[in-house]
């Protein structure tokens, strides 16, 4: 069945009066779901996305990756779905339709002509609430998923050197886990895990709505109540903080793969933004690695790979908005003929460098550029511009704060940068893992199973 | 991420229409041909300037030519050394793209209209196009990272397949050649200069522009880019595909995923089965999830997690692939599965239901693959570049429409030839 939106116009269902102006509105059902639409006319497309805050920190040992199992799983049957159709609908709408599981949320979303989608809220309501998961289903399932985890693990020498990255420096926090699971687990998953996850996370009450596109968000609103309005909130899951006791030593791992570059990641801990409005220090560390790797003008590409020419690829990352903890990582591979050792004297020489002179004022100004160029850019694309909605909302904050976390980023003074550089990068927080390459020839086959434990 | 293949469905079924798109095309005085759509919303300009400057076009034993040339013009020019290049771009917040393919070099700027930002942009766009200057010194660092890139490459089941699989779909032909440790060794940089005076014409560049700006101006963007380009440029074609023999290759390499390709060369983008075999490929494994190589391989028995077939349509030949990876205990039965399906499918074409839904979707979804600037650009460019009606886009309906299950099962035929089609297979037992 499908529902025009004048049709639903008719049916009159109670909605909280729109906010007045501010582009995007909001919206909150009774049940607790959050709606959220920023309309953009400029071409008649819609992205819908549903987020669920609920990833691969909020599993468990002995199930990791359950989150990113029932993704998939989600596009199989609903009691009045048969299996496949929910990609077939979109299909046939003209739509595409994906989804990703991250660390601290799942998303959906339908990229679609405008007219589409009543369909696709209607649609994405009835999985929130009606999936059927049954061993059969999940038996097929489980194996694509295990060639996803080969496919982007296994066989991916760097992401295991990532991989082994984080479950060094986190032991206690459930950072640790990767998101696509642990091999183990998967061959030991049941349907049954997947039915319990769920069960627990899939509730309005801890979810969200984003709409981006052609379309007027009162009438958004009534589809919300009159689709995902029906459904109860539950009472979640508690959840435990998990907090990692404080590292108080440098930790090294080496992994042996496939590969004719080494490869080095170095992670610190630093903190995360938690008060945005009283934080200082996270927007300073965003600055800091927008300086060492923000562009192409930036020092690792100026001084490590174009200049000393010891690198022949570098890197520098931090993400601040975030759920769990957060690192700050400097990566790279070095050039030929310089080893793994070199490579990191010369990011450490880097860091130092800021520590001893600070940044300049042209390096603070290209920064600020570089944001406000990207804030116009961005508006160029409608999945963009959802996509931030629901990443700055899956962290925890407000996007009504997206504006005033970027002025933030662009208040930050040369001082600070510098304050950062010697507050955070002391090695008794610092995890080390390098890639050390093995021939091809000389590598052994795996093992019948696939199982891959390093 | 559920799937990797949507990236591949947008990339190759080529929809892109939308009633009332106004493309404005001209002859610039340079000789440039200009595409150029007006769209006041945002305050952003996109140009992309596109030559016959690929792969294709390079000497035997010198593979790597048309990428270094295209990559370098960012390593020095005018006056400007790559450290002023670099940091000029970031001072007014924009960004230059592009790379080479087989057919083409291309490169693209996105600036803010606003007249200081664009006047600059275009300025320095200006620049490393007509006045590279090829510093020796960045030569010889780039060469070193693009050989430890190759040797990199050549440890990666997933690269390996791809450079194996066009070697052995075109024998002795430059779409079949991808730079080597010695053939970018062996690169000079008269060789460079030569490149870009031959292949870098004015006569031969299609400019394409989207974004903030009038005609008159657009007018003017295009002449300022391409006035001071070599002289020289124009049609080229390079030399004829011949179809390989059918062959199964198998490569080893001790992943835990074999990589698998299947196919061949099959048409060039200006021919007459285009529509047949992109409307008929949404059903065989371009309809990302709904197709039938995903129903069969992926949802009924989890052999793999991506699995998918394109046509990519070049100047000439371009292929028609099959590709997945799959557990290598069990590649065999996955291979098993690939031709049962391509030869039914071959057999019989898609069901009328198969068909109303392959075009449903291709027809009403074409919104989407041009709601952007960014979007629209990489369609001009195609139009340019291949020659395609200007009223492709408004056309495109009516050719999805006209499409017939008689005409997809023909075309198939023609071009998904048995005796031609090869299989590769990297980490097999």
């Amino acid at each position: 069945m499908r529902s025009s939106l004048a049709a639903l116009a008719l049916i009159g269902v109670a909605v909280a009066p729109a906010p007045t102006f501010a582009n995007p509105f909001e919206t909150r059902l009774a049940n607790g779901l959050r709606v959220i639409v920023k309309e953009d006319r400029r071409a008649p497309t819609a992205v819908h996305m549903v987020w669920y805050r609920a990833g691969s920190m909020d599993e468990k040992d002995g199930t990791s990756g359950v989150a990113h199992v029932l993704e998939h799983l989600m596009f199989k049957g609903t009691k009045t779905l048969k299996s496949g159709e929910f990609n077939k609908r979109v299909a046939e709408a003209g739509g595409r339709d994906n989804a990703f599981t991250s660390r601290d949320y799942t998303a959906y979303f339908q990229i679609v002509p405008k007219g589409a989608l009543p369909e696709m809220m209607k649609l994405e309501a009835d999985r929130m609430a009606n999936l059927t998961l049954d061993a059969k289903e999940f038996a097929a399932e489980i194996k694509v998923v295990m060639e996803e985890r080969r496919l982007r693990t296994d066989d991916n020498p760097q992401a295991l050197v990532h991989e082994t990255l984080a479950s060094t420096s986190f032991q206690a926090h459930p950072y640790r886990r990767p998101v696509i699971g642990w091999m183990d687990d998967l061959e030991n998953m049941t349907w049954r895990d997947a039915r319990d996850w769920y069960r627990a996370w899939y509730a309005p009450n801890n979810a969200y709505v984003v709409v981006v596109g052609d379309v007027d968000h009162r009438e958004v609103f009534r589809l919300a109540q009159t689709y995902y309005g029906k459904h109860k909130a539950k009472a979640l899951p508690e959840r435990k903080p998990q907090n990692e006791p404080r590292q108080t030593g440098i930790r090294r791992v080496t992994v042996k793969a496939p590969a004719k570059l080494p490869y080095l990641a170095m992670s610190w801990k630093v903190p995360r933004l938690r008060d945005l409005r009283k934080d200082r220090d996270p927007y300073a560390l965003d600055v800091l690695a927008s300086v060492l790797d923000g562009h192409d003008a930036s020092r690792f590409s100026k001084n490590l790979v174009r200049g000393s020419r010891i690198a022949q690829s570098a890197g520098a990352g931090y993400d601040g908005t975030l759920r769990g903890e957060a690192t700050f990582t400097l990566d790279g591979q070095p050039a030929e003929g310089k080893s793994v050792a070199e490579l990191e004297a010369a990011l450490r020489a880097e860091l130092r460098r800021v520590q001893d002179e600070g940044v300049s004022a042209e390096e603070l100004a290209r920064v600020k550029t570089q944001l406000i160029a990207a804030q116009t850019y961005k508006r160029d694309s409608l999945m963009a511009q959802a996509m931030e909605i629901g990443g700055v909302e899956a962290s925890g904050h407000h996007w009504r704060d997206i504006d005033a976390l970027l002025d933030k980023l662009k208040t930050v003074t040369a001082e600070e940068v510098q304050a950062v550089a010697k507050k955070y990068f002391n090695d008794d927080t610092l995890n080390v893992a390098v890639l050390d390459p093995q021939p091809i020839e000389q590598a052994r086959p795996r093992a019948p199973t696939g199982a891959v434990r390093h | 991420m559920r799937t990797l293949i949507l990236l591949v469905l947008s990339l190759f079924v080529a929809g892109f229409a939308r009633a009332g798109v106004k493309i404005e095309h001209w002859v610039a005085p340079s000789g440039a041909k200009v595409y150029f759509i007006e769209a006041r919303v945002l305050p952003i300009l996109d140009v992309q300037i596109d030559f016959a400057a690929g792969g294709a076009f390079v000497g035997p034993g010198k593979a790597g030519v048309a990428g270094l040339t295209r990559s370098l013009l960012e390593a020095g020019a005018g006056n400007l050394d790559e450290e002023q290049i670099a940091g000029r771009l970031v001072d007014i917040g924009a960004r230059l793209g592009g790379g080479a393919d087989s057919d083409r070099a291309s490169i693209s700027l996105r600036t803010l209209a606003s007249k200081a930002e664009r006047d600059a942009a275009l300025d320095l766009m200006r620049t490393v196009l007509s006045a590279p200057t090829f510093p020796q010194a960045v030569l010889e660092r780039e060469k070193t990272r693009s050989i430890a890139s190759i040797r990199e490459a050549e440890t990666r089941p997933d690269a390996i397949a791809g450079k194996r699989f066009v070697e052995a779909i075109y024998p002795g032909h430059p779409y079949g050649v991808t730079p080597s440790v010695d053939s970018v060794g062996s690169i000079t940089r008269d060789e460079l200069v030569d490149f870009h005076r031959r292949h870098y014409g004015a006569r031969g560049a299609v400019v394409s522009i989207i974004g903030d700006v009038s005609r008159s101006e657009a007018e003017a963007i295009a002449q300022h880019l391409t006035e001071a380009l070599p002289p020289g440029g124009g049609a080229l074609v390079p030399p004829p595909v011949k179809k390989p023999a059918a062959a199964t290759i198998k490569v080893p390499h001790p992943a835990a995923q074999s990589h698998v390709h299947v196919g061949l060369p099959a048409i060039s983008r200006s021919d007459p089965d285009y529509f047949p075999l992109i409307v008929g490929n949404y059903t065989l494994g371009g309809g990302g999830f709904v197709s039938r190589l995903m129903k069969e391989v992926r949802e009924k028995r989890g052999y793999a997690y991506s699995v998918y077939s394109y046509f990519a349509p070049r100047k000439l030949e371009g292929p028609f692939e099959i590709g997945l990876q799959t557990k290598r205990e069990q590649v065999d039965d996955a291979l098993k599965v690939v031709r049962e399906v391509l030869t039914g499918y071959m057999a019989s074409g898609p069901t009328p239901k198969e068909l109303a839904a392959a075009k449903k979707n291709m027809v009403d979804g074409l919104a989407l693959r041009i709601d952007s600037n960014g979007k629209l650009l990489g369609y001009l460019s195609a139009i340019g570049f291949y020659g395609l009606p200007l009223t492709y886009i408004d056309d495109f309906p009516a050719k999805v429409n006209a499409v017939t299950a008689g005409q997809v099962k023909a075309a198939f035929a023609r071009h998904v030839t048995p005796e031609n089609l090869v299989t590769l297979v990297v980490a097999a037992d």
